[in-house]
């Protein structure tokens, strides 16, 4: 979970596909499971309506029917992913299935925020390596944390944007809560300036 | 980048820079984005008791009670109590997330506008009703709506629980500096084209993540025209282009606005004030890093026909006769033909309300179409007002009494149908013409099928059950 050195700095995973554009939050984890008060457990509704009929039945087929939590800990999705409400039940939803990384083209700003927050890692590269792993499910692949690249093999190693600090509070341990706490002076500083 | 020249700059950089408590360290430091200060953390019951959770398992107290305002909105009923005061909650668990709310803002002694506050509503329309939003102010909330705030020239955008723990306990927040991407509209509306209509056509125009990385500004002559309701509307889906925020310089329709209501400065605070919003503009010269143009008359009444708010058309047009897969996706959800009418399309169910569309000016415009008409023999219409002061003012214009009259449910606040955490949902295959802001696949119920429009065009399909353009309702209506 958040906050906690990784041990190795590296995701090694066969990569699991949804080949959707703009998968948005409401089908990351939809509004009806938003009046929890905890963090939690979230991992069990992510996707629902993808994977349960309408009487809550598991559906035969579905775009997540192979996804092994053992197994896949790197999704690959469409661009836009992460689109729509601020809900950091999306990042939690995810990280309780499994989920470690995400592959796309273009990843919404407050999804972004939020899973760097809490240690699920966004990976923006070129389309054209997303679509080499769309039509190679289950190809493995390395991501090296701290340098920021990803490794495809059979196709090459790409660096993706990742901000230095969260990349090194999450390298280093480092709680954002703690630092901003750290900063207090300069806080009430500020304060004294524009209040009187 | 839009720092053109030190003197000249973008309304967003004047608000940046007035709230930097810490500025960016470069790459010879530890490489820290920003540290803002935020001047007002609104909260509600959906995204903030993991953040209080967690301020308690830190043993931290919330640093500035005075910059925080709290209400209920997402997870409330809009029906009213029984003869016992029992509310109908959808579940337990929603009952249970809005006393968390209640036991966390009175452990804190935050201002809760809860169940008896005369001013309960909507966050995003009860903050502006209270003059709690300000020009100048930096506004976050646990909701990525909150650029709707935007509109009186304040920077506002949406967080995750995470950052409304680390404002709860700091008042401050780490970000890095967006850009910016100035949204020119010019000339003037059409009559029955509303700001709705504009911020679906400029999301048509730029795309659903054609503002992401960005601030927009929205200015030109017809931004200039709009009433601030409107320019609410407008901002408000800023996000559903990508954008975490939306503003407009503020004015004499902002100041005015704004004066005398409660949380507003008054007498020579009032003074001060306003002189310091006058300055708030983009100066002459200062730079967007992307700018685009936009010429309001060639829009009219805009509808969705897809599953994101990008897959946008006039309501009188064909859906799109676009064979990529997303668009083949979207049209097998919304169970409609490629280059077919939308118009006409029968509609299960009318949703005037969410913090885009309830405000008083949205349901005097749904209650002109309205008036001395009946909603379809079939069709549903719900009317949700955004606020208590919304709804009082609305009951005191007999508003409420043009729905009832037409056949519609006239409710209490709240967010209602546009998120359906509160059960207000459709049924599997319903097609809901809604004033709200997401036509998401599932957002409105399972299978629901959402297609987002203004006030006007929406009460205008209550009328005659069927995707309707507005303006074949509007002769002889004030």
């Amino acid at each position: 979970m958040s906050n906690e050195p990784d041990d190795t700095g590296v995701i090694d995973s066969p990569v699991y596909i949804l080949d959707f554009e703009n998968i948005d939050t409401d089908q990351i984890i939809p509004a009806q499971f938003l009046t929890t008060t905890e963090r939690e457990g979230l991992g069990q509704f992510c996707f629902y309506n993808w994977r349960y009929d309408d009487d809550g039945n598991p559906r035969a087929s579905h775009p997540l029917d192979r996804f092994d939590p053992d197994l896949h800990e790197v999704l690959v999705a469409g661009p836009n992913f992460g689109c729509g409400s601020s809900r950091e039940h999306a990042p939690w939803g995810l990280l309780d299935m499994g989920v470690r990384a995400v592959i796309s083209s273009r990843f919404a700003d407050i999804f972004r925020n939020n899973s760097l927050k809490n240690g699920l890692l966004p990976v923006q590269v070129d389309q054209a390596a997303v679509d080499f792993l769309i039509e190679h499910p289950d190809h493995r692949v390395r991501i090296d944390i701290a340098g920021a690249k990803l490794h495809v093999p059979d196709l090459g190693e790409f660096d993706f944007p990742l901000d230095p600090f969260p990349a090194h509070c999450l390298a280093q341990g480092i709680d954002q809560l703690d630092y901003l706490l750290q900063h207090e002076a300069e806080i009430a500083q500020y304060e004294q300036r524009i209040e009187h | 980048m839009s720092e053109t020249s030190p003197s000249v700059k973008t309304l967003f950089e004047k608000i940046w820079q007035s709230h930097l408590v810490k500025p960016e360290s470069g790459p010879e430091g530890d490489g820290a984005p920003a540290i803002i200060y935020i001047d007002l953390h609104l909260l509600h019951e959906v995204t903030s008791p993991q953040a209080f959770s967690e301020l308690k398992r830190r043993n931290l107290k919330v640093r500035r009670i005075d910059r925080c305002l709290a209400t209920i909105d997402h997870s409330t009923p809009t029906l009213p109590p029984d003869a016992d005061g029992n509310r109908p909650y959808v579940t337990e668990q929603a009952h249970e997330q809005v006393e968390t709310l209640y036991r966390n803002c009175a452990e804190h002694c935050i201002e809760l506008h809860g169940w008896d506050s005369p001013n309960r509503g909507i966050i995003h329309v009860m903050g502006p009703e209270m003059g709690a939003t300000q020009p100048g102010m930096t506004i976050v909330c646990g909701d990525s709506h909150t650029a709707t705030h935007g509109a009186f020239g304040a920077l506002a955008f949406g967080i995750g629980t995470t950052e409304v723990g680390h404002v709860l306990a700091t008042q401050s927040l780490l970000q890095r500096k967006p850009k910016t991407l100035g949204i020119r509209v010019e000339g003037e509306l059409r009559p029955g084209v509303s700001a709705k209509d504009v911020i679906l056509h400029i999301i048509g125009t730029i795309g659903v993540d054609g503002g992401t990385g960005s601030v927009i500004e929205y200015f030109g002559s017809t931004i200039r025209a709009m009433d601030m309701e409107s320019r609410m509307t407008l901002c408000n889906m800023s996000i559903e282009c990508g954008a975490r925020a939306g503003m407009v310089a503020p004015d004499q329709t902002t100041i005015d606005f704004i004066e005398g209501r409660p949380m507003a400065p008054a007498g020579e605070e009032w003074d001060k004030a306003v002189k310091h919003w006058k300055s708030l503009t983009t100066d002459d010269g200062a730079q967007y890093d992307q700018l685009v143009e936009i010429d309001a008359s060639n829009i009219g009444p805009s509808i969705t026909w897809g599953t994101h708010p990008g897959m946008v058309i006039g309501v009188g047009d064909l859906v799109p006769d676009n064979t990529d897969g997303p668009s083949l996706d979207a049209l097998d959800y919304m169970q409609l033909q490629a280059g077919s009418p939308l118009a006409g399309q029968p509609v299960n169910i009318v949703f005037i309300g969410s913090c885009t569309n309830s405000r008083l000016t949205d349901l005097r415009a749904a209650a002109s179409i309205l008036k001395d008409r009946k909603v379809a023999p079939g069709t549903r219409m719900l009317v949700v007002p955004g606020s208590e002061q919304t709804r009082q003012a609305a009951e005191k214009e007999g508003l409420d009494q043009v729905f009832l009259a037409a056949g519609a449910e006239w409710r209490e606040p709240g967010c209602s149908m546009c998120i359906g955490m509160n059960g207000d949902i459709g049924q599997p295959g319903d097609l809901v013409v809604s004033t709200s802001n997401r036509n998401f696949k599932g957002r409105q119920g399972r299978h629901v099928r959402t297609v987002l429009a203004s006030p006007l065009t929406a009460a205008a399909c209550a009328v005659t059950g069927t995707v309707t353009d507005p303006r074949s309702m509007m002769e002889n209506r004030p």
